[in-house]
């Protein structure tokens, strides 16, 4: 059953962006670790790091097409679910910091130290094992997302409510992570990390490693993804997002199918998190900010929603040319992204794939589901 | 009690049923019984209450007051919609609604009588059983030679053959069926009639409908609802004899 | 440090070679020998010297006090004339006291300061307080009195009862009479003397009240112990009262700038259904034109300054309901029926308002000053109000009724509802709903420019003023229930006590949290808020 379920999701073009990604997770680390910086295809010590980054946005922001694109759930809260993960790994480079932080408290973080802090709070045992600082990876976004889920969905809070009320969800996150007395590191959130799994985390190697670790992962997430939409179950995700009501009256429980979307997508997003950690060196409240989950919004839309390559390319893209931006002018960054949001809404509605995608079938006349039509207004089924 | 017996053997069970929207009395004291394997059509006026009763019967909204029995014991007003359709009541809606950015096959294949869970849904795998019937299905409303365009790319009348279609795949016991002949052609209209009098063999539909020659072509019961109950009940002939109804629906 | 050891030896000495000579100052009436005196002489001859001042009844007594008090005194090495320092720290210059007359030749470096020690510093407060108690400023006579009331020096007991006599205003006289009533407890006046003035005390029933009786609950005799304690439970329970009204006031106040943050937002979301995420962007705006106006008042008429806040309420309205219809021409309108392109497309423009901002003003924050008008404060019974506070409130309410009366009393407001109800229908009856959304969007956004003039008054005006907003203005909005004024009035207000009341126990942050999740929770139980519309229309 799994192999045909594989089957079904390795059509054409997800197995050549999957290959892709995975060969691209091999060449660059390769390319920075054994060709000589003479060489016009070496990959430079920075940018590692940096374009490991942007496999993590691009996870991310697969797993918010997965409930928006797919489900007609436009999560605004997203990035707590990322954050979530990279606090679950970065508490767990916190503790392998061990007795070299600068308090040289075997136990306590430096930020417990310097804030008084006599024991470990409880919620921080467990998380010197590795395996067990992935299980909360996963565990801690899934638990969060079915929380919120089981109520939002049961009580049937749809559109625009739901997009508000996880955008609360996510400010609510944000208030209490700036509190020092969470245990958390407060308003510094955790850093100054140095190994992971007892390799230096500055390490070129390990460096490497964790590009190949997100490229692979990138290539894993769109496989599940694929495989869930290419299902009956994405027949009814879609069909849940185009009439909602018409579904219930088929019989489909809509809030379980929301349900399951919204916690494969937010463990997508916390796994994406925790790769994020280490690559940055840095994991702070910040990243629960409103604002930067509405971005990851702006990557899918860019991308094309409702198709799987759209929010990987729309991640890349957007926050590549985020970089070269704010490196150029960074005054306007905000003018640029601005004009991005209001472009691609007016102008460009399916997005660069969906609107690719669209030329083709008009020239082929061959019927995609996926990028047809997402932007229906919802067809409520009585009158 | 003399209730529980009535009830027995019934389809449909409505009986009492009242709601108001904000003062608003949609649904006044209605009662209404179908029988298994039998076809009622029902008539009236705009804001007579023919779709407010659909939503109470398929759950979507809930009585102020009444009882709502299907196959004479099971009690839909404590149930969702999506419990209500598992128990085989499939509804068309007024507005054909299908899945616009799916082909006609998908919206079948979402239609048909399967296991409707979540994780049922990921694993299922079309046996050939199912691809038979849905062939079959495709054959009855006429559109196998649409099976792979979107279903936003079907004329009007073809998206109401295709909910016919899906009412079909869904294997229902009681079929609430509103206005299924709107924006369709004559020859249609009578395809359609026959396809619903064929169906009536084996299950018990509720019709909603205007156009009068199609009510005719049914040659069911009917019943005709004014101001959210029922005014008169009988034969076509009889009801649109009905001094009343000619007043209140029919026209002067 | 020996210096500083020998210095009271020194001051002993200095005492003795002049303390014969001050019984004759002190005869002496010239004011000019008396403030002379001031000089010489240890503190005990300070003492005396200063009661000899207050005797004179001098109009110039309580300024040279005050300057003794503040350490502005100098005397002269040789003893005899003491100045009033002046001028610049590098270059003083000393002046007659009196006359106010610059010395020309004085040698700075030969000038001691006169200095004063606690018990010195005591008998000034209170001959000032003696002094001003006559004033003839009612301000400083209640200052007075406020002054004696905390010191309670039997000492100047007389000095009150003559004050007393003679007080005409009523708060001047209570707080006189709680002076005398505190003072009479430390006295050993009789028992009926004391019981009246315990009675006096409590009949203020604040928190000084609280302190003086539960301090004079020990010392109080044996059969008046009763009475304190059941005095001091009375203004124990009036005082939690109070406290919870003041919690309402504050309640209140920030529920009033919910409204206003969120009115104009109701008006686009609940009558519309768009979501504006640009709305706060709106408040912003609302709060630079409010900088702007008063910058130009500045330099145009100074001297309408204090009003400036007059002109940039139309001025704000104005601006950003141009703003506002632009943003629904140009962008709002291709998007109807598209809810959630509209809030990113929205957002989008939020972010190009805010670098827009950023780049003209600069990323700091701008000063919007307080007029004097707005400033200040002001008791009421227990509760402590400031007045911009109270402004907001009052402009909350005006805001509130004056949208009350378009929504409902003009053809405008009727169009609104008329679109908002079925546009079709609408439509189909000859309204111009294009107009009409241009219009109801420009109002909403005005409504937010307004917000954004009030805010200016409490808040930073930076850049960023509209983003602490928006969350908040969405939970009003979403919790009173979308399409309905009243809804969002009672949200706001709810939300704000709610907030206020959470506070003391959760602290500011996570009585925020609580009340986000509070929402969050509500929102699942009742989907379309408090005042949800019900009925077949509201479902579409």
């Amino acid at each position: 059953m799994i192999t045909q379920m594989l089957f079904r999701a390795l059509d054409r073009k997800t197995a050549w962006v999957a290959l892709l990604i995975l060969i691209a997770a091999a060449a660059v680390p390769l390319a920075n670790l054994y060709l000589p910086a003479s060489n016009p295809l070496h990959v430079p010590d920075y940018a590692v790091p940096l374009f490991g980054k942007y496999l993590t946005y691009a996870m991310l922001a697969l797993a918010l097409d997965l409930v928006w694109g797919y489900c007609g759930i436009l999560s605004l809260g997203h990035g707590a679910f990322f954050a979530l993960g990279g606090y679950a790994m970065g508490m767990y480079l916190m503790r392998e910091i061990g007795p070299r932080g600068v308090y040289a408290n075997p136990i306590l973080p430096d930020f417990m130290v310097f804030l008084n802090y006599k024991a470990l709070p409880w919620y921080w045992n467990g998380f010197d094992n590795f395996w067990f600082a992935a299980l909360m990876v996963v565990l801690v976004p899934a638990a969060l997302a079915f929380a919120f889920g089981w109520f939002a969905f049961r009580s049937r809070v749809t559109g625009v409510y739901l997009s508000i009320i996880t955008q609360a969800l996510t400010y609510a996150l944000l208030l209490a992570f700036f509190r020092n007395d969470m245990g958390f590191g407060g308003n510094n959130g955790l850093t100054d990390f140095k190994d992971i799994l007892g390799a230096n985390i500055q390490a070129g190697t390990t460096r490497a490693a964790l590009f190949a670790a997100s490229g692979i992962a990138l290539a894993l997430a769109l496989l599940v993804c694929s495989m869930i939409v290419n299902s009956k179950l994405g027949k009814v995700m879609v069909a849940v997002r185009d009439a909602e009501s018409r579904t219930r009256f088929l019989g489909y429980r809509v809030e379980n199918v929301k349900l399951f979307a919204f916690v494969v997508s937010a463990v997508i997003a916390g796994i994406a998190g925790a790769l994020y950690v280490p690559q940055v060196g840095i994991i702070n409240p910040s990243e629960f900010e409103p604002a930067n989950s509405i971005e990851i919004v702006i990557w899918t839309a860019v991308g094309g929603r409702g198709t799987l390559i759209g929010p990987i390319i729309g991640g890349i893209l957007v926050n590549f040319g985020k970089s070269i931006f704010t490196g150029w002018l960074p005054d306007y960054w905000l003018f640029a992204l601005g004009g991005l949001f209001v472009f691609v809404t007016l102008f460009l509605p399916k997005g660069i794939v969906g609107t690719v995608t669209g030329l083709w079938v008009s020239t082929r006349r061959r019927p995609v589901v996926a990028a047809a039509e997402v932007l229906q207004p919802e067809p409520e089924a009585a009158e | 009690m003399s209730e529980a017996r009535e009830k027995l053997g019934t389809m449909l069970y409505l009986n009492g049923v009242s709601v108001s929207f904000d003062g608003f009395r949609a649904l006044n004291n209605l009662s209404i019984i179908v029988h298994p394997a039998e076809m009622l059509a029902i008539i009236g006026p705009n804001g007579a209450g023919k779709t407010t009763m659909m939503d109470i019967i398929t759950g979507k909204t809930r009585p102020d007051d009444g009882d709502v029995y299907f196959d004479g014991r099971t009690d839909l007003t404590k149930l969702d919609e999506a419990k209500i359709a598992n128990l085989g009541i499939g509804r068309k809606f007024q507005k054909p609604t299908v899945f616009e950015s799916q082909t006609v096959w998908d919206n079948l294949v979402l239609a048909l009588k399967k296991p409707r869970g979540v994780f049922a849904s990921l694993s299922y795998h079309a046996s050939g059983a199912d691809t038979a019937r849905i062939e079959e299905i495709l054959a009855t409303v006429r559109m196998t030679a649409r099976k792979h365009d979107l279903a936003a790319d079907l004329s009007h009348g073809q998206k109401q053959w295709l909910e016919i279609g899906m009412l079909l795949a869904q294997d229902p016991k009681l079929l609430l069926v509103d206005e299924p002949v709107a924006g369709m052609t004559d020859s249609e209209t009578v395809e359609t009639a026959k396809l619903l009098k064929e169906i009536a063999k084996t299950r018990s539909i509720v019709v909603v409908e205007h156009d009068m020659s199609f009510v005719r072509d049914l040659g069911s019961r009917v019943t005709c609802l004014a101001e959210g109950s029922v005014l008169a009940e009988g034969t076509l002939e009889q009801v649109s004899a009905n001094p009343m109804v000619i007043e209140r629906y029919l026209g002067r | 440090m020996p210096s500083f050891r020998l210095l009271p030896i020194a001051l002993l000495l200095f005492g003795i070679c002049f303390g014969f000579a001050a019984p004759a100052f002190a005869q002496a009436s010239n004011i000019a020998d008396l403030v002379n005196a001031l000089g010489v002489g240890g503190f005990p001859e300070r003492e005396a010297a200063i009661k000899a001042l207050v005797d004179s009844h001098d109009p110039h007594v309580n300024e040279i006090l005050q300057e003794l008090n503040d350490g502005r005194l100098f005397v002269s090495s040789d003893g005899g004339r003491v100045y009033l320092q002046g001028g610049t720290a590098d270059a003083p210059t000393y002046a007659d006291p009196i006359t106010g007359a610059v010395a020309a030749d004085v040698d700075p470096d030969t000038m001691g300061k006169v200095k004063i020690n606690n018990a010195v510093r005591t008998l000034l407060s209170s001959a000032m307080s003696q002094l001003t108690l006559r004033s003839p400023d009612r301000a400083a006579r209640l200052a007075a009195a406020r002054d004696l009331l905390k010191d309670a020096d039997p000492a100047n007991l007389a000095l009150l009862d003559t004050a007393l006599a003679a007080e005409t205003d009523a708060t001047v006289k209570s707080t006189m009479e709680a002076a005398r009533a505190v003072i009479m407890l430390k006295t050993s006046a009789s028992d009926a003397d004391k019981k009246a003035a315990i009675d006096t005390i409590a009949a203020r029933g604040n928190k000084d009240a609280l302190t003086i009786l539960t301090t004079a609950l020990a010392s109080a005799p044996a059969d008046l112990k009763p009475a304190v304690q059941a005095d001091i439970d009375a203004i124990t329970r009036n005082l939690q009262v109070w406290d919870v009204a003041q919690n309402v006031w504050y309640g209140l106040s920030l529920g009033s700038v919910l409204l206003l943050a969120a009115i104009g937002l109701a008006i686009t979301f609940g009558v519309m259904g768009v979501i504006n995420m640009a709305h706060g962007e709106m408040v912003m705006l609302g709060a630079y034109t409010t900088y702007v106006v008063q910058e130009t008042v500045r330099s145009v008429a100074p001297g309408l300054l204090d009003y400036s806040l007059a002109f940039a309420v139309p001025a704000a309205f104005l601006f950003t309901a141009l703003v506002g219809v632009a943003i629904e021409r140009g962008i709002i309108r291709w998007l109807y029926g598209r809810p959630l392109e509209t809030l990113l497309a929205t957002w989008g423009l939020s972010l190009i308002l805010q670098q827009a901002i950023r780049t003209v003003f600069g990323p700091t924050n701008r000063q919007v000053i307080n007029p004097t008008w707005m400033s200040g404060s002001f008791d009421f019974g227990g509760l402590a109000i400031t007045q911009n506070r109270l402004w907001i409130v009052v402009f909350a309410i005006v805001v509130f009724v004056i949208l009350q009366l378009v929504l409902n009393r003009t053809s405008l407001g009727l169009q609104m509802r008329a679109v908002t109800q079925n546009r079709r229908m609408a439509s189909a009856m000859g309204i111009r709903t294009p107009f009409v959304d241009a219009m109801t969007f420009g109002l909403g956004s005005g409504i937010a420019g307004m917000a954004g003039v009030a805010l200016s008054q409490i808040d930073n005006v930076s850049p960023n003023l509209g983003q602490n907003y928006i969350i908040d203005s969405f939970m009003v909005v979403v919790f009173g229930g979308v399409g309905n004024l009243w809804g969002t009035l009672v949200g706001a207000l709810t939300l704000g006590v709610a907030n206020k009341f959470l506070e003391p126990y959760a602290g500011a942050v996570l009585g925020k949290i609580l009340i986000l999740v509070f929402i969050i929770l509500f929102i699942q139980r009742r989907p379309r808020g408090l005042f949800a519309l019900k009925g077949r229309a509201v479902e579409q």
